[in-house]
């Protein structure tokens, strides 16, 4: 595999993807490709199989059919010691944060770099200290258990883990859920600003509409068990779906409108 | 991904005019090289003097923020000390990196002290938390007390349903390990028994030896302890699981009472089971010792068995063996269901709480057990 190639794949394509659970399908010949460096936002109603959805990318469940690409290889065809490195590659926030609770929030962070890297451990405690800066935590935060802390500031301490071994690809899963405005409006902006220094991808499961219109690039809708477009928000707002333009027609969406243009 | 690129190894070169240094990057400066140029990097800064840092990443390939951590080293003095810095060339990300990793050197790191008196301290705290435990399950039996007398002078109140699904789950579901394990026992004594009396040439007595042991004092202890682990470790990891996801703070606020709703029905279920169970392990129990009396080489018959047991070991050991289960019923579901209720919101407690509910309740079983025995004597039965 050349360079060139690395580099231009899309960091993550899932084709024509099937999930059912028993006679109950969920997705249906979706497609869905997430481009290098963009931020991608990904709605939709409740129980339309999101979450799953990103299980599915992740790799945490195969799909009934279709195929699942990271940088341009198929999932399948890759080896045991290819998909280790690629999963090293991508980083993940879940929503709750899912931070280990029997360890501190430094551990936590250097779990992965113990695992993954030779790194001796006052180094690695330092560069775990750097993460922690990096996403706004204060630096008293990483002696603490994650029962000591906030909502949003489990959501920082699990951003900061998932960006330990600096991965190309991110998957939030509503980072923005359950945090107040201001903290919201923080988070989209560290995501931003982390996406600027990193270079990152990132895909995003979100109900903020705070968040799609101040920092996705493009934002995906998953209706009718596919993602019936993907693209930047005007042209979505555009969208002929009726459940799209109740989402973004609604009252809600408009207020966030136009706080966003002002 | 990052083994099938061509890395292009770190490199740096610091050249040094006057006040200030140059640090001139080029290659690629990302996680798995960091460990190879830090304690070199670290060891030549050392040794320079200088008052600020200017930054070269022309040639710098990829950076992540541990390269980006690396070049920062050049920039820290102490704690909230830093050399002043610039990047002269290099792209905006790299920048941004840049201050990132700039920013976060600035600080004191914290540091977990431990501290000489800290074992004392330990032994300070272990000590209080004993005699709070006992105060609390002490506070706790009164209160289940009260809810349950209050209770049972309106039966309606109390959950039947969730009664009879718990005691599928304590009593009927642990009826063959109860009855296994009492068969092995009886079995045992009855061995023992049968080789220690027939030096005396007084096999029979093995009857009284089997009938009194296993009446009084191994069914109703062998089954409680087995409930108390059994059970127990369930009641507190369901009542701490539900205490971690909030369901019992969900529980108050909506006005269902905990010890209603949670310790009572489990509470009923063990009064329930215990003596049903214990019963069993009894018979079990007995049946061993006459299998073996009768076929282990003793010859004697079941027949005989039985009128022996009826003559000399009689109703009352039966009973002295029963009265005592419905004390360790409550007692074991009392225990699981306070620990439960006192699990914190992280996994460790739900872990430890568990431990302490069985090494409690066991603790409390055979504690009771003593006092009854005592009782007993005194009493003379």
């Amino acid at each position: 595999m050349s360079d060139v190639y690395y580099d231009t794949a899309p960091p993550m394509e899932a084709r024509g993807i099937l999930t059912q659970f028993g006679t109950n399908v969920v997705h249906q010949n979706l497609d869905f490709r997430v481009e290098k460096g963009e931020i991608v936002g990904l709605v939709g109603g409740s129980g339309t199989g999101k979450s799953v959805l990103l299980n599915t990318m992740l790799g945490l469940r195969e799909p009934e059919g279709g195929t699942i690409r990271y940088f341009g290889r198929d999932r399948r065809d890759l080896s045991p010691s290819e998909r280790a490195e690629i999963n090293n590659d991508m980083g993940v926030l879940f929503q709750g944060g899912a931070l280990f609770s029997s360890l501190t929030v430094r551990e936590n962070i250097m779990a992965p770099l113990r695992e993954h890297t030779d790194l001796p451990v006052p180094l690695m405690r330092e560069l775990a200290d750097m993460k922690i800066h990096m996403v706004g935590l204060p630096a008293q935060a990483a002696t603490l258990y994650p029962s000591d802390l906030s909502g949003g500031m489990k959501k920082r301490a699990g951003l900061a883990r998932s960006l330990a071994l600096d991965p190309k690809l991110l998957f939030l899963d509503e980072p923005t859920a359950g945090l107040d405005p201001v903290g919201a409006n923080a988070f989209d902006e560290l995501i931003l600003g982390l996406r600027d220094a990193m270079d990152l991808t990132i895909l995003m499961i979100t109900h903020d509409l705070d968040s799609l219109y101040t920092i996705c690039d493009r934002v995906a809708v998953l209706v009718d068990k596919r993602i019936a477009i993907a693209d930047s928000l005007p042209k979505v707002q555009a969208y002929e779906h009726p459940w799209v333009q109740e989402y973004f027609g609604g009252p809600r969406s408009r207020a966030a409108l136009t706080a966003g243009k002002t | 991904m990052s083994s099938n690129r061509n890395i292009a190894p770190a490199q740096y070169q610091l050249t040094q005019s006057g006040q200030s240094i140059t640090f001139r990057a080029s290659g690629d400066w990302t996680l798995n090289q960091v460990a190879a140029i830090d304690p070199i990097l670290t060891r030549e800064l050392e040794v320079l003097e200088y008052k600020n840092v200017q930054y070269d990443f022309s040639e710098v390939g990829e950076l992540d923020t541990a390269g980006a951590f690396m070049f920062a080293r050049a920039v820290r003095i102490g704690p909230g000390q830093r050399h002043k810095w610039e990047v002269i060339k290099g792209s905006k990300g790299q920048r941004t990196l840049m201050e990132a990793a700039a920013d976060s050197v600035w600080g004191t790191p914290p540091v977990e002290s431990r501290q000489w008196y800290d074992s004392l301290s330990r032994i300070g705290s272990a000590t209080e938390r004993f005699f709070s435990e006992v105060i609390e399950t002490l506070a706790f039996i009164g209160k289940f007390f009260s809810v349950f007398f209050k209770l049972i002078f309106r039966p309606t109140k109390i959950r039947w349903k969730s009664v009879i699904a718990l005691i599928e789950e304590i009593g009927l579901n642990a009826v063959p390990i109860v009855m296994t394990l009492c068969f092995f026992i009886g079995a045992v004594i009855a061995y023992m028994g049968a080789n220690l009396l027939a030096s005396f040439g007084a096999s029979v007595f093995m009857v009284d030896l089997v009938g009194v042991s296993v009446l009084r004092e191994l069914a109703p202890i062998i089954t409680a302890i087995l409930i108390a682990g059994r059970s127990d470790s369930a009641f507190t990891a369901q009542i701490g699981a539900m205490k971690m996801r909030q369901e019992i703070d969900a529980m108050t606020v909506i006005g269902l009472d905990t010890f209603e709703t949670l310790v009572v029905p489990r509470a009923l279920a063990c009064l329930v089971s215990l003596p049903i169970l214990t019963f069993l392990g009894m018979m079990s129990g007995i049946f061993a010792g006459m299998l073996i009396a009768w076929l282990g080489g003793l010859d004697i018959s079941p027949v005989l068995f039985l009128n022996r047991l009826n003559e000399v070991v009689g109703v009352k050991s039966f009973w002295v063996g029963m009265v005592k289960t419905p004390f360790f019923a409550v007692i074991i579901a009392v225990i699981g269901c306070r620990q439960g209720l006192a699990v914190t919101g992280s996994v460790e407690s739900l872990g430890s709480r568990t431990t302490q509910s069985v090494v409690q309740s066991i603790f409390a079983v055979i504690a009771v057990n003593a006092v009854f025995a005592i009782l007993f004597y005194q009493m003379g039965i």
